[in-house]
């Protein structure tokens, strides 16, 4: 696992969050007896805004909720949704787990792996899309299945995979999820 | 065959708001529960023998009545939504269409034992059913169901969604913990116990979403009427998730007890493409295997216990013949080793060992006495860890290679996988 606090994972310029996003993490902070305890949802909320968490911005929710810093960083490096990466403009996540993978989910991936010319865990060249392999994504009875954007796709298969690479291009999604 | 009371609902459209609930006497059993005492419920709900729908069986109505009456501390409940155990996919169904079971199940629980605060602890990746509870949680405070004084009877109480994000261990209850109060989700030592120091370092019970959502209608029906419908003390029916190579994989609503053989060659209609069966993995990843011979089984707590595996979360991934065992092995121990918390030893250092000689093995680079080395790691996991993560892997590895260990010494032998890719169901025939 990369440090969560090196400048070197990515560009990490100055940043601002949002007015929104502010008043959504006071609401948040109001339900817990602590502040510590809401840092999960402040950091999915600052995550929302910026599609990633660089350094300035976890430093900015350590000075938020009064945490020290190495406590945001520590916690942020657990989780693998929060992304010290700064992704591509699209997410495509296959899961290759025990039930995907019976239905032929590792076929899947190389299959996707080919097309965009990068391995999981990369980002392709133009910064379009970043695809990952992942663990289970609880959809195993509709397997096998991958996140693109936070929707779910189940019942894949090459054709709907190309399906789903081509409307990426075209920018064109809303009209894909199934759920 | 099936019999509907989590899943009666799943098909009305808006099921999941609170006017369709409501519609089919939805709160109604929050009424009842707050005109009696709360020792009455904890009573109703141990007579109906409710055991914990998450995998480990335990039942709900002790766990609610070892939180102590008198406490300085506030109580909380948790409610475990942090659905990750391979396979298993039934409280994503409940959470997108009816949340409100949840928030009614949770309420009564938590009147039970004096919480005025719970948290629904959903994993991350769920941005559908986040969506569906936070709105339906909006729903229900708007309509006096939470909130101040509920329904005139004094009694108060807040529930609060709380994102996971993406950590298996966290569906460990004081892992669980752990996330709730923003730290990283490394298992607690026991005791002391969550009902005595957990969340806050107040009394807390957890409970998993599908367990809560049988109380209303435990409250409602009675428990006698819950508890007949299964097995002693396995009572009621349960949401059985089915995947793998079977023609109708899916979510079945089935009483507790069902024959293993039955759910998949009636419920789920067989094999896909008639093949025959190799194997089933009756609950979870973490369940130990069964093979064709072991499925004469009731799909209960007890029954699977009997034959030296678990009932666990009630997922069954179904395996059909020509499958390679030692390469699921090396995929569910990858999987294990990276959700290892790193906290104890011989978890972290063990579980990767495991992943890496398996996956030699299964790529043709085995040694002689791989099957020995990792036997010998899995017997150094299990028992020797805070939390059952370990356990979870030494379990269903140990039994795949006890269980199928020729084919594991062929990979071994032949220097190879002796089965093709694995066959996809697009190119094949059904």
């Amino acid at each position: 696992m990369s440090n969560p606090a090196s400048r070197e994972n990515g560009v990490d310029g100055p940043i601002t969050i949002n007015g929104e996003t502010v008043r959504a993490i006071d609401e948040i902070v109001k339900r817990y007896p602590v502040a510590e305890a809401a840092l999960l949802p402040v950091l999915h909320k600052v995550q929302d805004q910026l599609g990633w968490l660089p350094v300035s911005a976890l430093d900015w929710v350590a000075k938020r909720l009064g945490l020290p810093k190495t406590r945001v960083y520590g916690v942020t490096s657990f989780y693998t949704m929060f992304k010290r990466q700064k992704p591509g403009k699209h997410r495509i996540e296959i899961c290759t787990n025990i039930s995907c993978s019976l239905l032929g989910a590792e076929h899947l991936r190389d299959h996707i792996a080919k097309k965009l010319n990068i391995k999981p865990g990369e980002t392709t060249e133009d910064g379009r899309i970043t695809f990952d392999e992942v663990e289970c994504l609880g959809s195993c009875g509709t397997a096998p299945v991958m996140l693109v954007d936070d929707k779910f796709y189940e019942k894949l298969t090459p054709e709907k995979v190309d399906d789903v690479l081509d409307k990426l291009n075209k920018d064109d999604l809303e009209a894909g999820g199934n759920d | 065959m099936t019999e509907k009371i989590l899943t009666a609902r799943f098909e009305k459209p808006d099921s999941y708001r609170l006017s369709s609930y409501v519609e089919d006497g939805g709160y109604e059993a929050l009424k009842k529960a707050l005109s009696k005492t709360p020792d009455e419920i904890i009573d109703i709900v141990k007579a109906a023998g409710l055991r914990g729908r998450g995998g480990a069986g335990f039942p709900a109505g002790v766990k609610w009545s070892f939180v102590p009456k008198e406490s300085e501390k506030p109580k909380y409940l948790c409610v475990n939504g942090d659905e990750g155990e391979p396979g298993t996919f039934k409280d994503r169904y409940i959470m997108e269409l009816d949340p409100h079971a949840i928030i009614e199940g949770a309420a009564i629980a938590s009147y039970a034992f004096g919480a005025h605060v719970a948290y629904i602890y959903i994993r991350g990746e769920f941005k559908l059913p986040i969506e569906r509870v936070e709105n339906a949680l909006a729903e229900a405070r708007q309509a006096g169901f939470l909130g101040a004084n509920i329904l005139d009877s004094g009694y108060d109480l807040d529930i609060w969604v709380h994102p996971g994000a993406g950590a298996y261990v966290c569906g460990e209850e004081t892992a669980l913990i752990e996330s709730n109060e923003g730290h990283r989700g490394m298992p607690r030592i026991k005791p002391p116990f969550p009902a005595i120091v957990g969340l806050f370092g107040g009394p807390t019970v957890v409970n998993n979403i599908e367990t809560l959502s049988y109380v209303p209608h435990i409250i409602n029906k009675g428990p006698e009427w819950f508890a007949a419908m299964g097995p002693e003390k396995n009572g009621g029916t349960k949401l059985f998730g089915v995947s793998g190579h079977v023609k109708r994989p899916g979510l079945y609503e089935l009483r507790m007890g069902t024959p293993l053989r039955k759910i998949i060659y009636e419920v789920c209609g067989g094999m896909r493409g008639d093949k025959e069966l190799k194997a089933v993995i009756p609950g979870g990843s973490s369940t130990p295997i069964l093979t064709p011979g072991e499925i004469d089984v009731n799909m209960d707590y007890d029954s699977l216990a009997k034959i030296g595996t678990m009932f666990g979360s009630g997922a069954i991934i179904v395996i059909e013949e020509g499958t390679c065992i030692p390469r699921l092995a090396a995929r569910l121990a990858k999987f294990y080793a990276h959700e290892s918390c790193g906290q104890c030893t011989p978890c972290r250092e063990g579980v990767p060992w495991i992943a890496k000689i398996l996956d030699r093995v299964e790529n043709g680079m085995g040694l002689p006495g791989d099957l020995d080395q990792v036997l010998k790691i899995c017997d150094n996991i299990q028992g020797k860890t805070i939390c059952p993560l370990g356990d979870a892997c030494a379990m269903p590895i140990r039994a795949m290679i006890v269980k199928f260990r020729a084919e594991f010494e062929r990979h071994v032998e032949e220097g190879g996988c002796p089965f093709g890719p694995t066959p996809t169901p697009w190119d094949s025939e059904s």
